[in-house]
C-alpha cells in the first residue's frame, strides 16, 4: 500500500500546482504510515523531480517518452494507471486542473476508485471514514464527502495547501514504462499552442492575480493593469464583458463560464463584481477592489477597498509597489 | 450524426446559497432551477452541428419529474427528443453509469456536456462516460468542428491550447467560447410540449462518494477601505497586515 502522487511538468519545471499536490499527498502517505511516490508526467529533468523530496516524496517514477511531452489523455492515463498497480497504490493525488481531472476522472473508472475533486484540506480519518472537504456551489459552499472503496482518488484544488520545503530531502528518480502503444495516443494533439504569458506567470497558477474590467474602457489602457501586475509579480485577467468584447483574450477570463482563480491576492479593477464574476473568484484569500461607484457590489465581497478613479489609483499603486521593493 | 447532450438542473447563479438545518441537502425553498449554464454550450453547439451536418440531438438528464420543466427547456432551445433517468444524481459515478447506458442503447456519435455543473462542480463526468464506453474524451473543450467522422477540437490546457481530432464516438466537455447559447423562442415553446421526453429507470451501481454535510464559508470582515488620495497606503496594508505580498 502506498500513497501515488501525479505531478505535472512544463519546461522542466515542477508545475506549483503539482508542488502542492505532493506536500498534500505525502503527508496522507504519513497520516497513513506509507511512503509517497511520484509519477511525473510531461517534460521533466532528473535534477528538478529530485527535489521533490523537498515535498515529502521518497521516489518519483518517470517515463521520458517524448510522445508524453504534451498531454494525451489515453496515454497519461495508462501510464498513472501502470504505476498505480506497480506501486499498490490505495490513494492517488492528483491537482484539480484540467490535466488532473481528465486523468482522475478516466482513472477512477478503470481503478474502481472514488473520486473527488476540488478538494480544499487534508482528509479526515475518523472511525474508519474516510472524508474529505471539497468546494461546492462556485464556491458559495464547501461539502465533507465520504470516499468509500479499496481506491480513491483526490483532486486538490490549487493554491489550498501551502507547499513543504524540507531542506536537503532529495527523491530517487525512477525511469518507468507502462508499455504504450499506438491506440494510447489517439487522442494526441496536432498541434499544441501556448499563450504569451505576460511576465511568465499563467493565471490559473498565479497567486496574485490583477484583474481589470469594463471599468479600463478599452484595451488601450492595459498598460496599467500591466504594470501593476509586472510590479507585484501577478498575473493578468479580466472580466467576461471584456473578453466578450475581444479586449482581452479569452484565457483572461475569470468568472463562472471561464477560469476559476483562488489566489493569495486579487486586485479587481473597473469591475462591478457581477455574482457570475465572483463565482470564479470567491475563494480568493485577499479580494481588493478598485472602482469609482461606491454601490459596486464588489465591494462587499472585498477585503479592501478603494473608491476611485482606475486611471488615478493604478499608478500610484504600482509606484508604492516599487518604493517598497 | 447522432447527438447525445447531457444537462443538469442547477439552482439559478444567482441563489443565495443556504442549507436544511441538519446541513445535509439545500434549502430549496424559493429557489430556481436552470440548465447549467456550462451545458448550455454543448447543447447549443450539438444544434448548430446538427443544422450543418443533419442528424438528431437528445438531452439526457438524470434527476427526478421536477427537472422536466428544464429538459422541455432544451427541447424548446432545439433538441429533438429527451430521455430523463428517473433518479436522483447522487453522484459523478452514478450518473456517468446512466449516460454510458444510454449511448450503449441509443448508438450516439458525439456525446456532449458542459465541463462541469454549477452547483457540485465536480468536473468528472466526462471522463468517467469515455472510460466506461472505452472511447476518448476531450476536455474541456474551447471548440468543436465535425466533418465526416473526424471532429476537430481545441482543448484548452493550463497557459494554452492543444488542437486535438478525434473520430467518433467520442465524449466533449464544453466551455466558453464554443459558442453563443441560445434561448428559447416562442415556435420552440410551442413544439417542445409535443417534443418525445422518454423516462427511464437507472441502472447500474450505486454511488462511490456521500456528501455527510455542507458549509458555508466563513463571512467577510467587511471591506476596509483607504482613501483613493493615500491609495499608497494599500499597499503597506497588503504587506504588513494581510500579508501577501
Amino acid at each position: 500500500m502506498s500513497v501515488l502522487i501525479v505531478v505535472e511538468c512544463d519546461n522542466g519545471e515542477v508545475k506549483k500546482s503539482s508542488l502542492e499536490v505532493a506536500s498534500y499527498g505525502s503527508q496522507v502517505a504519513q497520516m497513513l504510515g506509507t511512503t509517497a511516490t511520484a509519477v511525473a508526467v510531461g517534460e521533466a529533468t532528473e535534477t528538478n523531480l529530485a527535489t521533490l523530496g523537498e515535498q515529502g516524496i521518497s521516489k518519483v517514477l518517470y517515463d521520458n517518452d517524448s510522445r508524453l511531452k504534451d498531454f494525451v489523455n489515453g496515454a497519461y492515463t495508462k501510464l498513472i494507471a501502470a504505476a498505480a498497480q506497480q506501486e499498490s497504490a490505495q490513494i492517488i493525488v492528483l491537482a484539480n486542473s484540467n490535466i488532473g481531472a481528465a486523468v482522475g476522472s478516466r482513472l477512477s473508472v478503470r481503478l474502481q476508485a472514488s473520486l473527488a475533486t476540488n478538494v480544499v484540506e487534508l482528509p479526515k480519518m475518523d472511525g474508519g471514514q474516510f472524508v474529505v472537504k471539497r468546494g461546492a456551489y462556485s464556491g458559495k459552499a464547501f461539502s465533507d464527502v465520504i470516499l468509500s472503496g479499496e481506491r480513491k482518488i483526490i483532486a486538490v484544488k490549487k493554491n489550498s495547501m501551502e507547499p513543504l520545503h524540507n531542506a536537503g530531502q532529495t527523491a530517487t528518480v525512477e525511469q518507468f514504462s507502462a508499455q504504450l502503444t499506438d491506440t494510447d495516443f489517439a487522442d494526441a494533439p496536432k498541434q499544441v499552442i501556448m499563450q504569451e504569458q505576460a511576465g511568465g506567470i499563467l493565471l490559473p497558477e498565479a497567486d496574485k492575480v490583477v484583474s481589470g474590467g469594463r471599468g479600463m474602457k478599452g484595451p488601450e489602457n492595459w498598460n496599467l493593469i500591466e504594470d501593476l501586475a509586472k510590479a507585484l509579480g501577478a498575473a493578468t485577467a479580466c472580466s467576461k464583458p471584456v473578453s466578450d468584447v475581444d479586449w482581452r483574450p479569452h484565457h483572461e477570463h475569470v468568472g463562472q463560464t471561464g477560469i476559476t482563480v483562488s489566489p493569495n491576492l486579487y486586485i479587481a479593477c473597473g469591475i462591478s463584481g457581477a455574482i457570475q464574476h465572483l463565482a470564479g473568484v470567491n475563494s480568493s484569500k485577499v479580494i481588493v477592489v478598485i472602482n469609482k461607484d461606491p454601490e459596486a457590489p464588489f465591494f462587499k465581497a472585498a477585503d479592501y477597498g478603494i473608491v476611485g478613479d482606475v486611471f488615478d489609483v493604478l499608478p500610484k499603486l504600482t509606484q508604492a509597489v516599487k518604493e517598497l521593493n | 450524426m447522432k447527438f447525445l447532450v447531457c444537462i443538469s438542473n442547477v439552482p439559478d447563479t444567482t441563489t443565495k446559497i443556504a442549507f436544511t438545518p441538519d446541513n445535509k441537502e439545500l434549502n430549496k425553498a424559493g429557489v430556481q432551477f436552470v440548465i447549467n449554464p456550462w451545458d448550455e454550450y454543448a447543447l447549443t453547439r450539438a444544434i448548430e452541428l446538427k443544422e450543418k451536418l443533419g442528424g438528431n440531438v437528445t438531452v439526457l438528464n438524470v434527476g427526478e419529474a421536477d427537472t422536466e420543466p428544464n429538459i422541455r427547456k432544451a427541447l424548446a432551445i432545439g433538441a429533438d427528443d429527451a430521455i430523463r433517468v428517473n433518479a436522483k444524481p447522487t453522484d459523478a459515478f452514478f450518473v456517468a453509469q446512466q449516460i454510458a447506458a444510454a449511448v450503449k442503447e441509443g448508438g450516439y456519435d458525439i456525446i456532449l456536456m458542459g465541463k462541469e455543473s454549477i452547483d457540485y462542480n465536480g468536473f468528472q463526468v466526462h471522463g468517467m462516460v469515455g472510460e466506461l464506453l472505452g472511447i476518448p474524451t476531450v476536455a474541456p473543450a474551447i471548440k468543436l468542428d465535425v466533418e465526416g467522422n473526424t471532429a476537430t477540437l481545441e482543448r484548452e490546457i493550463e497557459g494554452g491550447k492543444e488542437i486535438v481530432e478525434v473520430a467518433t464516438p467520442f465524449v466533449v466537455s464544453c466551455q466558453e467560447p464554443m459558442c453563443e447559447p441560445r434561448i428559447p423562442n416562442m415556435r420552440g415553446i410551442m413544439t417542445a410540449r409535443t417534443k418525445p421526453l422518454k423516462v427511464v429507470e437507472p441502472t447500474g451501481e450505486a454511488a462511490r462518494t456521500q456528501v455527510t454535510e455542507f458549509a458555508l464559508p466563513p463571512k467577510k470582515q467587511g471591506v476596509k477601505l483607504i482613501p483613493a488620495e493615500s491609495a499608497g497606503d494599500l499597499i503597506k496594508l497588503l504587506r504588513n497586515e494581510a500579508k501577501v505580498i
